[in-house]
């Protein structure tokens, strides 16, 4: 009971839930058919599986997206990278990663980490209102893996794959469920006098992947030629900007099944959640293409791909609970936010070829504190879950509650994927040696050329 | 026989080509080529930030004609490659000791 509650309203479901028993092959309680009840719940989990499957979508947009901006000899390794960490993701998460999120009492140590339905088995297994437990678990692993994903643009093209696939593992089994424990799983943050709230996933997914991708990063160093011998960045462009937008429209489309799909049920005001998503999309992107075209004379195709999915990103917090000017103005900023933000990190090299700590880590931070500013919904509305931002009247209760949440996140993340980078790099090693780094880790991780092309020796 | 080297810009290939074959190149070779003259570098954008590239992509061309018709092949490139502004390009003209044709093994003049 207190479970449900505690998910229900973390996620802001104000209408009760129809408390119904769905077991393979539905046996309805009267003749005359099923109940209005009976079929809200098929629908719910008709929906989130949709959902679900949208969201694992996006697996296949983040590898064109770093794909894109990174260069062809690397092309294997990244997709390969995409590959593994949701192959390697949804079995660790299975086995244990669900169970820390959400499993177990929400007392004592249970307020930081779950522990109770491993591998799905046994009466401890979570499950949401009228979801089914693996409609419910297919949508909270595609989330994992989403976490997961975003590492891997940012270590591109100087990463071993050994390291990479040891990182996956644990960010899917134990860092990112422990984040989602906090909040979606009725812990600790979830439990303060004012909520923490995010909605689908600016920090508890992005940030989380963000900092990862921060820690990564800084630990690997630049890319070989990527400064030069004055310390200025160099000119490394991606090699198809096609693969980039593409990905960019990809995630776009599977962006419909994190957001409104977040709602976990079948209610029309997952249009609202579509319009504020799709909004803050296009503001993003407009401002960033500005943004580029203001300083360097030329509107940028990457950037403002960016740019797009910065704004996705910062409104995923907050989609239920602001307006539509609310979710223009997160866009708006996050786009120019953006931009900034891979400026500063190329100019203090951290080399991040595909801005993903700017995207996710950047924006997702700043959409999750935007919800204490802009929120429209009072605590009657949002079931207990929210008050009213900032600039909505609601004075500073929920701007403190977001900062709060950010920050911890953001500590434990930074330090607990920190202490994983440190442990890999003294155990198997971080980084490819130098041969191999020239040459590429197509042919040294993996060893054939992503692009053969039509080698002539090959005829 | 005269080899004829011209670097041009990639964009005038077509004004060259034509102008080549109007005075009567029997073949001529392509190839992408990037370097760096008097014109320098260039500069690209990418993600916001300008770069200086220090090589400019370049086509060059190679004609093997007849000792006679070098100055009309040198006029016609020029012709065809000329802008007026930096980076135009070069023309060079080396002597050639001998040429075949692989396919009935015909040399010198014959083999053009």
């Amino acid at each position: 009971m207190v479970r449900k509650r505690a998910l229900k309203i973390a996620t802001g479901i104000g209408v009760a839930a129809t408390a119904v028993l769905l077991t393979t092959g539905v046996a309805f309680a009267q003749d005359e058919g099923p109940t209005a009840g009976e079929v809200k719940a098929i629908l719910d989990n008709v929906w989130i599986l949709v959902a679900a499957v949208l969201v694992i979508f996006m697996q296949a947009g983040f590898a064109l997206v770093e794909a894109g901006m990174t260069r062809g000899k690397n092309v294997a390794n990244i997709f390969m990278k995409n590959l593994m960490d949701f192959c390697v993701g949804v079995i660790v998460f299975f086995a244990v990663g669900y169970a820390i999120a959400f499993g177990g009492k929400f007392t004592g140590m249970g307020k930081f980490i779950g522990g109770d339905g491993w591998f799905l088995a046994g009466d401890g297994v979570f499950t949401y209102g009228t979801l089914d437990k693996f409609v419910f678990f297919t949508f909270q692993v595609a989330f994992a893996a989403t976490a997961a994903t975003i590492v891997s643009g940012a270590m591109a093209e100087r990463t071993k794959f050994k390291a990479y696939l040891i990182y996956s593992a644990v960010i899917s089994a134990v860092i990112y469920p422990i984040v989602v424990r906090w909040q979606w799983g009725g812990g600790w943050l979830f439990q303060m006098d004012t909520p923490f709230h995010d909605f689908a996933g600016s920090s508890l997914v992005h940030m989380t992947g963000g900092c990862a991708a921060l820690m990564g990063a800084w630990m690997l160093g630049p890319r070989r030629g990527k400064y030069g011998p004055d310390g200025k960045p160099r000119f490394m462009p991606g090699h198809s900007i096609a693969f980039t937008i593409l990905g960019c429209f990809i995630l776009l489309v599977g962006w419909y099944g994190f957001n409104p799909g977040s709602y976990l049920g079948a209610d029309p005001v997952i249009g609202k959640i579509a319009v504020n998503t799709t909004l803050a999309a296009g503001a993003g992107a407009v401002v960033a293409m500005a943004f580029t075209w203001l300083k360097s004379g030329k509107p940028d195709v990457s950037m403002t791909g960016n740019g797009l999915l910065a704004g996705l990103v910062a409104v995923t917090a907050g989609c239920w609970a602001v307006d539509q000017l609310g979710a223009l103005i997160i866009g708006t900023v996050a786009g120019a936010l953006v931009v900034a933000s891979v400026l500063f990190f190329d100019r203090v090299r951290i080399d991040d070829p595909v801005g993903a700590i700017s995207v996710h880590g950047v924006c997702g931070a700043f959409g999750t504190i935007a919800v204490g500013l802009f929120s429209e919904l009072n605590a009657e509305e949002s079931a207990g879950v929210l008050k009213e931002g900032l600039f909505y009247g609601g004075g500073t209760d929920q701007l403190v509650s977001q900062l709060i949440g950010v920050v911890s996140i953001a500590a434990f993340v930074l330090l607990a994927s920190g202490l994983l980078f440190l442990v890999i790099k003294k155990t198997v090693g971080l980084r490819v040696d130098e041969q191999e780094e020239i040459e590429g880790l197509d042919l040294h991780e993996h060893g054939a050329p992503g692009y053969a092309f039509d080698d002539v020796m090959a005829r | 026989m005269k080899l004829i080297t011209a670097i041009i810009k990639p964009f005038k290939l077509d004004e060259v080509k034509d102008a080549l074959q109007a005075a009567g190149a029997h073949g001529i070779t392509v190839s992408e080529a990037r370097g760096f003259g008097r014109q320098g570098g260039h500069t690209e954008t990418y993600r916001g930030t300008e770069y200086k590239i220090d090589f400019v992509p370049k086509v060059r061309i190679e004609v093997v004609v007849d000792d006679d018709a070098a100055d009309s092949m040198i006029d016609a490139i020029k012709a065809g490659a000329v802008t007026g502004k930096i980076g135009d390009g070069k023309i060079w003209v080396s002597d050639i000791d001998r040429i075949v044709r692989i396919r009935t093994g015909e040399e010198g003049f014959e083999a053009l």
